[in-house]
């Protein structure tokens, strides 16, 4: 399992309820429910990845979160989990409060557009960045908002949205970000996760 | 049709409160089942079957000599696993083929009731098939699942019996039939009575049948499992046997030739007075207004685990209308997952060989039932 989801799966405690938007083919899922007892499900857009779901015998609902998550009720989850997909949708601050308003709090993960190698590829080549965490050319990424961790973290102050924790990840390194050290993490780290309420 | 020999019967003794206010007693439920019960009973799979269907969901149908409806999806190592799981079928009441419906003689004329048949509803037919629980001596069903009217019955059985199935799986179905669904049903019916072998529905003791006027029901109905665009690939404009239009009124095109044949084998093995009775049973569903309008509280007592299942070519149940069913299981937050299977065989694809939806049923099955 990749290390954010390790990161991911330590912020939420044993025995919650836990909502997976994006959740792929339900990797973070099944770790959540074999080793928390998570009471997990999952929102997946790709009918592959439910099938893929289905097979490792979760609970997930093939849909759209930007249509979809309007059905759950008010904080029905303890948490609900955005695994770098916030930059792929139309509407991001609509997202953000769909899963504030669903979940009583919310993990958040972006890949960081502020990620030095991601500026020194615009800077050197002049060509849309292409890194690990950003693999698609410019022409068949889903991803339409990009943000860097700064950007992020603005964002929540702005809409008075609670950073409750914020990490870093670069490779294998796992560190926290905070006011004073922002402008550094934002450099060196290629995803940072967090960790929200309102 | 003599068909008593391959037909196994339950009698229920217990009286039943109909929808319509009557009450019968002592009327026959006839069911077929796969597979074996295991000895912690927890094994048994309750099958709803649709509209035209019976008990005989897998293999060799005994009455009809054709493979069962159901045959892509039961049986040994299939989705629903008869190795594993104890597979129960009922006919449904109002149905042909043996449980009690309008071709029953009536008591208190000697003849067959016809149209003095009492108007039955889904819910009348998941009360009566109830009774197979008791007489196998199951507590709580391993599963229950079923498409279009199956699962109709699917949902008004976990909403009656709340703590009887571990699992639920409605497919191709709706909580509430559309319009558009009841005016093809009356087209359906329309086409029976205008059958003048109809009779007012007393034709079996005039001996006459409306195979007219029931293959024309078939033949429409017919049209709305299918997708368009499965039919223009099926048939195109492809002409019947000829090299060229024949300027008349025969079958020039295959797909009336198909139609015409799809009709006239259903009238071998179908009761029009059933035809009438069971597409009014599927009108009348109306789960949420049972509950006063909010569909969520069919549910609310339940804490059985549902999937459920549309297919992207369904335009007789599409999408919307299970995923409906999602969104109420979601708003009271009930275990429910959910899956739109890619298919262009239009409704008929929970009855195809459709490998996406027999996966997807197997897993989901197999999963939970590892999880027992």
């Amino acid at each position: 399992m990749k290390n954010e989801f390790q990161v991911i799966a330590e912020l939420i405690e044993k025995n919650k309820k836990v909502l997976d938007v994006g959740c792929g083919d339900g990797i973070l899922m099944e770790f959540l429910k074999n080793n928390k007892n998570i009471n997990i499900r999952g929102l997946e857009i790709s009918k592959s990845k439910v099938q893929d779901c289905i097979a490792k015998g979760l609970t997930v609902i093939e849909g759209n979160a930007e249509k979809d998550l309007k059905q759950f009720p008010d904080k029905s989850f303890e948490y609900v989990v955005l695994s770098q997909t916030l930059q792929a949708f139309l509407n991001p601050e609509q997202v953000i409060n769909e899963l504030l308003r669903v979940g009583k709090k919310a993990i958040v993960t972006i890949p960081n557009f502020g990620y030095w190698r991601v500026r020194l590829h615009l800077l050197i080549k002049g060509t849309m960045p292409i890194t690990k965490t950003l693999p698609d050319e410019w022409y068949n990424t889903p991803n339409i908002h990009m943000c860097s961790i700064k950007d992020f973290f603005y964002f929540a102050k702005s809409r008075n949205i609670k950073i409750f924790k914020s990490l870093a990840i670069n490779n294998q390194n796992v560190s926290i970000i905070n006011d004073s050290n922002l402008t550094i993490k934002n450099f060196f780290a290629d995803l940072g996760i967090f960790l929200i309420e309102k | 049709m003599n068909t008593e020999n391959n037909i196994k019967t339950l009698i229920v003794k217990k009286p039943l409160k109909l929808d319509c206010g009557k009450t019968i007693n002592e009327f026959p439920i006839a069911y077929e089942t796969y597979g074996s019960l295991n000895k912690k009973k927890d094994n048994a799979i309750l099958v709803f079957h649709a509209l035209t269907g019976d008990q005989f969901v897998t293999g060799l149908n005994p009455i009809t000599k054709k493979e069962g409806w159901w045959s892509y999806a039961v049986g040994p190592d299939k989705a629903i696993d008869t190795k594993k799981y104890f597979v129960i079928c009922a006919n449904v009441m109002g149905g042909c083929m043996g449980s009690f419906g309008p071709s029953h003689e009536d008591p208190n004329t000697g003849t067959a009731f016809g149209t003095n048949f009492p108007v039955i509803t889904i819910n009348d037919m998941v009360n009566a098939q109830y009774n197979l629980l008791d007489h196998f001596g199951i507590d709580k069903l391993f599963s229950i699942a079923g498409g279009s009217m199956g699962g109709m019955q699917v949902l008004q059985f976990i909403s009656n019996f709340p703590d009887k199935a571990k699992t639920v799986i409605p497919i191709a179905c709706t909580s509430s039939h559309s319009a558009q669904n009841i005016a093809f049903n009356e087209l359906g019916r329309q086409a029976i009575a205008a059958d003048s072998n109809w009779k007012g529905g007393d034709y079996s003791s005039e001996d006459t049948i409306p195979n007219k006027g029931l293959a024309v029901a078939r033949m429409a109905a017919h049209i709305t499992y299918l997708s368009k665009k499965g039919l223009q690939e099926k048939f195109g404009r492809k002409l019947q046997e000829r090299e060229d239009l024949k300027f008349g009124f025969d079958a020039d095109f295959q797909i009336e030739s198909y139609l015409r044949y799809q009709g006239s084998v259903f009238v071998d093995r179908f009761d029009a007075n059933s035809y009438l009775y069971i597409t009014r049973a599927m009108d009348y569903f109306d789960l949420a207004k049972q509950y006063k309008g909010n569909l969520s509280d069919a549910f609310r007592a339940t804490r059985a685990k549902f999937f459920i299942i549309s297919f992207t070519s369904d335009w007789l149940y599409p999408t919307q209308e299970n995923k409906d069913i999602v969104i109420a299981l979601n708003s009271i937050g009930a275990d429910v997952g959910f899956v739109e299977i890619e298919s262009d065989k239009g409704h008929d694809s929970f009855l195809l060989d459709v490998p996406d939806f027999l996966s997807a049923l197997k897993n989901f099955l197999d999963k939970s039932y590892t999880e027992n």
